[in-house]
């Protein structure tokens, strides 16, 4: 029992992680709320950065800036900068999928007038496929061509 | 010369950023003709570094001087020239093919569409060409992103399916970002020439085996491979045709491009093969996705969601034999890849010409008529529709030729039957709509000056603009079949050596 | 073993090409039908003379050959003109000349829709059959093997009606899943041995695959081929694909595509499997097995048959399998006389064609019971069917004669003697389903209409665009009875093949 606790509390950053992960991945899947999907999307995202950034932690290290009073050769004294750096980048990433996801969201709003999933599907299942298909909004004096109608 | 690798791409996202300045509105041309000047740009250099890489050698390019372990790598190598080259000449064909109808279908958005569409291009181009697995993340990402606005476009739904799309997408890189995470942790670097020397040399451990899982799952989400395709019916066939056009053809094969150099370069493939059995996973999970993409795709009367279920076969194919893992099999793959970029492309624009000039792509509405007034886009149709049966002298044969050369070298029976099955299954679809298009589908007695009258009347085929596009790509089917040996040896083979 | 000596030419090439070169021209001269006949005759002439020119070299025993360009790693796009591909492009061609004359009688009697889509398919499948004849490899056979399927599609469902475009679809599924499966079993023997190169006597050897996998592999081949030469169970297309005009049926389905699949059989027993190998193995016993069958089989249906050109298309399941028996005996004289079958069947059962669809344009009547006396009305045409039926009966004085006795005396020496029975009785079947029609023909009075006269009178011979080619192939039918290697040589190249195959002299 000791050993499982130790376990896990060797790791307990790690353990927040995957909670954070589980939380994000349920959000993304089973929320009905287009929005809440986003957040869930958000915190999985994170959860990705955080997973990088404690991997790359040492205890009684400092941040990965040249001091000239600490030794550069010696590794145990600075954090690995690499995971820190891609983890910009990532969050650079992470904020414009946000940014297109929230652009999208008000696109289906102006569209349906409702984020919810379940009405959404009840709104996209009810126009027929077919007039679904072969008509186009933008297109209506190209689309009444005789030849189309008639078959 | 050697600053070709970071040009490629860097030419395209500069593009992508002056093409959004400019009017809103449905006159404004420029747009369209800086995305052109990019492409056309890119696609020569691709050519320059595709004739120096297979003369005098890849090309290492290291972004900001920094050496590999520290900097971000970028390779050019015949491979990946050739890759860069097919995507940017599909798209800047696409483009070309497109514009009638993205003025129709996008309206004044056009800056913002043509500068997604470089950023999609130039952030395929970037994965094809870069030697660190970050960055290929980054470059996947800017290129998931501008395909989620892309396909946002068209019609109501298109909004609904580029969301769902953009939620599993933004799932799969981010498997695919903790995969890299648990290699980074085990191995420690992120270069993928160094990470194929070091690989070997770590004992395996579950970390790295969890890596090799969650990048192959994060990238089969993006590569639509079964039964992770979920996203891809609904988003080909809501979003605008020009979109669908630019984007189907060559997304999901450069997403199967990375799942191979994954495969084959950064694991040792015996140790996906043997150690975790990964290759015979992923090629079941091709062989599933065949069936089911052709079955599916036999049961649509919608022509564009017909061709987006037959994209998942396709994909099924290269993963089928990726899933080979010998050499033969992985030729295939590539050859595939190849092979359904151009087909696909040319097949999505002959159902946008369908569009343009009928008003619709309802299959079950076509009729011989169809061809009376656009001939060449049905005899378009026709080679486009023999290749993806895989009739020789089409490229679709000879990529089935050594997926099957692949099967057998194996023994992979099963996988041998899926292909002659699933070639039976494209045949039913196919035939089904040039059948439509070629006979008179109600059997009735002639008319004797139905005909004549009809062609007098009716010759309705597609502008110029809209058609050449559609033939070359039509034409290049033939090409590359013929060609295809010579691409194999000069492109492939070095990769995969066989004999 | 003895390979061929091979030397450069592009004859072959241009030979092939020919006719698909005609197809735009074809096409482009759709609205003015001499041009575009005179188009079609002019390539169906230069494409025999182009095969002529490569039959003395085939008798020397050297091919001419053009390898194009590498089709895929290792195979080679290649044509090579050896004698028994010359022999097949000989009939193929030399036989196109007469079909586009009939043609041109047919059509235009019938005034057909679509005559340009018709003439441009016809033309496209002439270049696919040459392509199959002069194939130096399997993968290049098995491109124009699938081409052809696509160029005489539109040919079966030309008439554009329900049941033609029923039959299509079938054709389309039959002909494409047998390619299909002759793929895998090519690629197969390019993982086995390396290569697909058609050699005499077979590029398997003994111990290359498993001897069940060698078994699977005959049967994916004998699917593959046996598709288009109809072995039952696989030949429910061909009737069915009696749709289509009756130029076609003749032509491609008598001659060119039943043949190229025939040629096919002999191809993959000779000149893949190899005599050796289908003989350790008991391939062969498969083939007999399968042949045998059909042919009685083919027999039995027809005599059920009404309908002329369903009767005559039973018939040619049954011939067909005529060429694969020979194959499967696996003798010298076996051989021959296969070879020997792939010829004189073709004069003879284009010969009844031609008389079906005269009979057909001219009275417009297809059923048998309706030919009662017709024998006096059109007496060149129904001649020329006596002597078509008696030739494929196997009696003398018509070529059908000549094959079947090498069949017979094959079997004699291979001691397979359920197959000498096999071939007997089918020569008195043939001749149940064949002399009835004679007869009533001759030896009936005609129905009489309502004022007593007969309902032949007034009735004369179809168009000379018609009569004069069945005619000339009747005509042929009897000369090689009597000149089997007169004037093309066919026996001596079937001979040479055959020594080529077997490998070592002949016992003759």
């Amino acid at each position: 029992m000791s050993d499982l606790l130790e376990y896990v509390q060797d790791r307990y950053a790690y353990w927040a992680i995957v909670l954070l992960m589980i939380i994000g991945l349920y959000g993304m899947l089973f929320k009905n709320n287009l929005h809440k999907k986003v957040v869930g999307m958000i915190i999985f995202q994170n959860s990705m950065i955080l997973l990088f950034v404690t991997a790359a932690f040492k205890w009684d290290a400092t941040v990965p800036v040249r001091d000239p009073e600490i030794d550069v050769q010696v590794v145990e004294n600075y954090l690995n900068p690499l995971p820190h750096t891609l983890m910009l980048t990532a969050i650079v990433v992470g904020v414009a999928i946000v940014g297109v996801a929230f652009a999208l969201l008000i696109k289906i709003y102006d569209n349906y007038g409702t984020i919810e999933e379940d009405e959404l599907l009840n709104k996209l299942e009810s126009p027929s496929p077919e007039d679904d298909g072969d008509c186009d909004t933008n297109d209506t004096q190209r689309s009444s061509s005789p030849k189309g109608g008639s078959a | 010369m050697n600053h070709i690798p970071v040009l490629i791409p860097m030419v395209l996202l500069l593009a992508s950023m002056f093409a959004v300045f400019g009017k809103r509105s449905q006159e404004n041309y420029l747009p369209f003709l800086v995305a052109l000047a990019g492409m056309g740009l890119s696609a020569v250099l691709s050519i320059i570094g595709m004739v120096h890489s297979v003369t005098e050698g890849p090309i290492h390019y290291h972004l900001g001087g920094w050496q590999p372990p520290m900097g971000i790598e970028l390779i050019l190598d015949p491979l990946s020239a050739f890759f860069c080259l097919m995507i940017t000449l599909v798209a800047a064909v696409v483009l070309l093919h497109g514009e009638e109808r993205v003025r129709i279908e996008v309206g004044d958005r056009i800056p913002a569409y043509y500068s997604s569409a470089l950023m999609l291009v130039g952030g395929l181009t970037g994965i094809v060409l870069t030697g660190d697995l970050f960055n290929l993340y980054v470059f996947l990402e800017i290129s998931s992103l501008a395909s989620y606005a892309l396909l946002a476009t068209g019609r109501k739904p298109a909004a609904v399916s580029a969301f769902r799309y953009l939620i599993l997408g933004t799932i799969g890189a981010s498997l695919y970002l903790l995969g890299i995470g648990f290699l980074f942790m085990e191995v420690g670097s992120l270069n993928m020439t160094e990470l194929a020397v070091m690989i070997p040399e770590v004992p395996v451990t579950a970390g790295i085996a969890a890596a090799a899982v969650l990048m192959v799952v994060g990238i089969g989400l993006k590569m639509a491979l079964f039964p992770l395709h979920g996203w891809l019916p609904d988003a080909y066939t809501f979003a605008s045709s020009p979109a669908t056009t630019l984007v189907a053809p060559i997304g999901t094969k450069v997403a199967a491009y990375v799942l191979i150099r994954i495969f084959l370069f950064l694991f040792a493939i015996d140790f996906m093969k043997e150690g975790i059995q990964l290759t015979t996973i992923v090629g079941w999970m091709g062989a599933a996705g065949v069936v089911w993409g052709s079955v599916m795709a036999i049961t649509q009367r919608d022509m564009k969601r017909m061709l987006a279920y037959s994209s998942v076969a396709q994909v099924g194919y290269i993963a089928l034999g990726i899933g080979l893992a010998n050499p033969l099999g992985l030729i295939g793959a590539v050859l595939h890849a190849f092979a359904h970029c151009f087909m696909k492309a040319c097949l999505f624009m002959v159902q946008t010409n369908f569009l343009h000039r009928l008003g619709h792509y309802d299959i079950f509405r076509l009729d011989h008529r169809t061809r009376v007034a656009m001939p060449w886009t049905c005899a378009a149709l026709a080679v486009a529709s023999l290749s993806m049966i895989g009739l020789p002298p089409t490229i679709g044969f000879f990529s089935k030729w050594y997926l099957l050369l692949g099967c057998i070298e194996e023994g992979a029976w099963v996988f041998l039957a899926v292909l002659l099955l699933s070639t039976l299954l494209n045949a039913v679809y196919f035939f089904r709509v040039l059948e439509k298009v070629y006979l008179r589908s109600d059997g009735e007695a002639y008319d004797d000056h139905d005909e004549e009258a009809d062609q007098a009347t009716s010759s309705r085929e597609v502008s110029a603009a809209m058609l050449y596009p559609t033939l070359v790509l039509a034409g290049s089917l033939l090409v590359l079949g013929f060609a295809n040996a010579w691409i194999v040896t000069h492109f492939l083979q070095p990769m995969f050596p066989v004999w | 073993m003895s390979a061929y000596e091979t030397y450069f030419s592009t004859v072959p090439f241009w030979a092939m090409i020919v006719s698909a070169v005609a197809v735009p021209l074809i096409l482009a001269f759709g609205r003015k039908p001499n041009l575009r006949e005179a188009v079609t005759l002019i390539a169906a002439v230069i494409k025999f003379v182009l095969v002529l020119t490569l039959l003395p070299d085939a008798l020397a025993g050297r091919a001419g050959e053009w390898v194009l360009f590498e089709i895929a790693e290792g195979i080679d796009f290649s044509l090579r003109a050896d004698p028994f591909g010359v022999f097949f492009a000989l009939i193929a061609s030399g036989l196109w000349i007469l079909t586009s004359c009939y043609s041109i009688g047919y059509m235009r009697g019938h005034a057909e829709k679509k005559q340009t889509r018709y003439f441009a398919s016809f033309a496209l499948s002439l270049s696919a059959t040459i392509g199959i004849a002069f194939s130096a490899n399997l993968l290049t056979f098995i491109v124009f093997y699938e081409l052809l399927t696509l160029a005489t599609y539109p040919l079966v469902v030309h008439s554009e009606s329900k049941k033609a475009i029923a039959a299509g679809r079938q054709y389309l599924a039959y002909a494409l899943s047998a390619g299909l499966l002759m793929v895998a079993g090519m690629a197969w023997v390019y993982m086995a041995t390396g290569t697909l190169e058609f050699t005499p006597g077979g590029i398997l050897e003994e111990g290359m695959v498993s001897a069940s996998g060698m078994k699977f592999l005959f049967v994916l081949f004998l699917i593959g081929v046996g598709v288009k030469s109809g072995i039952m169970p696989l030949h429910s297309w061909l009737p069915n694909a009696m749709v289509a005009p009756t130029p076609v049926s003749a032509l491609l389905h008598a001659v060119a595509v039943v043949k190229s699949g025939a040629f096919g059989v002999v191809r993959v027993v000779g000149f893949v499997f190899g005599p050796e190998v289908m003989a350790t193995y008991g391939l062969n016993i498969i083939l007999a097995v399968a042949s045998g069958t059909t042919i009685i089989l083919a027999s039995l249906i027809a005599l059920q048959q009404t309908n002329l050109k369903r009767r005559l298309a039973y018939s040619t399941v049954g011939h067909l399998s005529y060429i694969a028996l020979g194959a499967s005996l696996l003798t010298a004289e076996g051989f021959i006389g296969g070879m020997m079958h792939i010829s004189t069947h073709a004069t003879m059962k284009i010969t009844l064609f031609f008389c079906a669809g005269a009979i057909f344009v001219h009275t417009h009547k297809s059923d048998i019971r309706e030919l009662d006396g017709i024998g006096r009305a059109m007496p060149w045409t129904l001649g020329a069917f006596t002597i078509g039926s008696l030739g494929l009966v196997g009696l003398p004085p018509v070529n059908g004669f000549i094959s079947k006795w090498f069949l017979v005396s094959g079997g004699i020496e291979a001691q397979m003697w359920p197959l000498v029975v096999v071939l007997l009785l089918s020569g008195l079947l043939n001749a149940a389903y064949f002399f009835p029609i004679v007869h009533r023909a001759f030896f009936r009075e005609g129905e009489k209409r309502a004022d007593g006269r007969s309902v032949w009178e007034g009735v004369g011979e179809a168009s000379p665009w018609m009569v004069v080619p069945l005619t000339l192939t009747g005509a042929m039918s009897v000369f090689f009875c009597f000149f089997p290697d007169l004037p093309l040589r066919f026996f001596t190249i079937a001979t040479r093949v055959t020594q080529d195959i077997m490998g070592g002299g002949l016992p003759l």
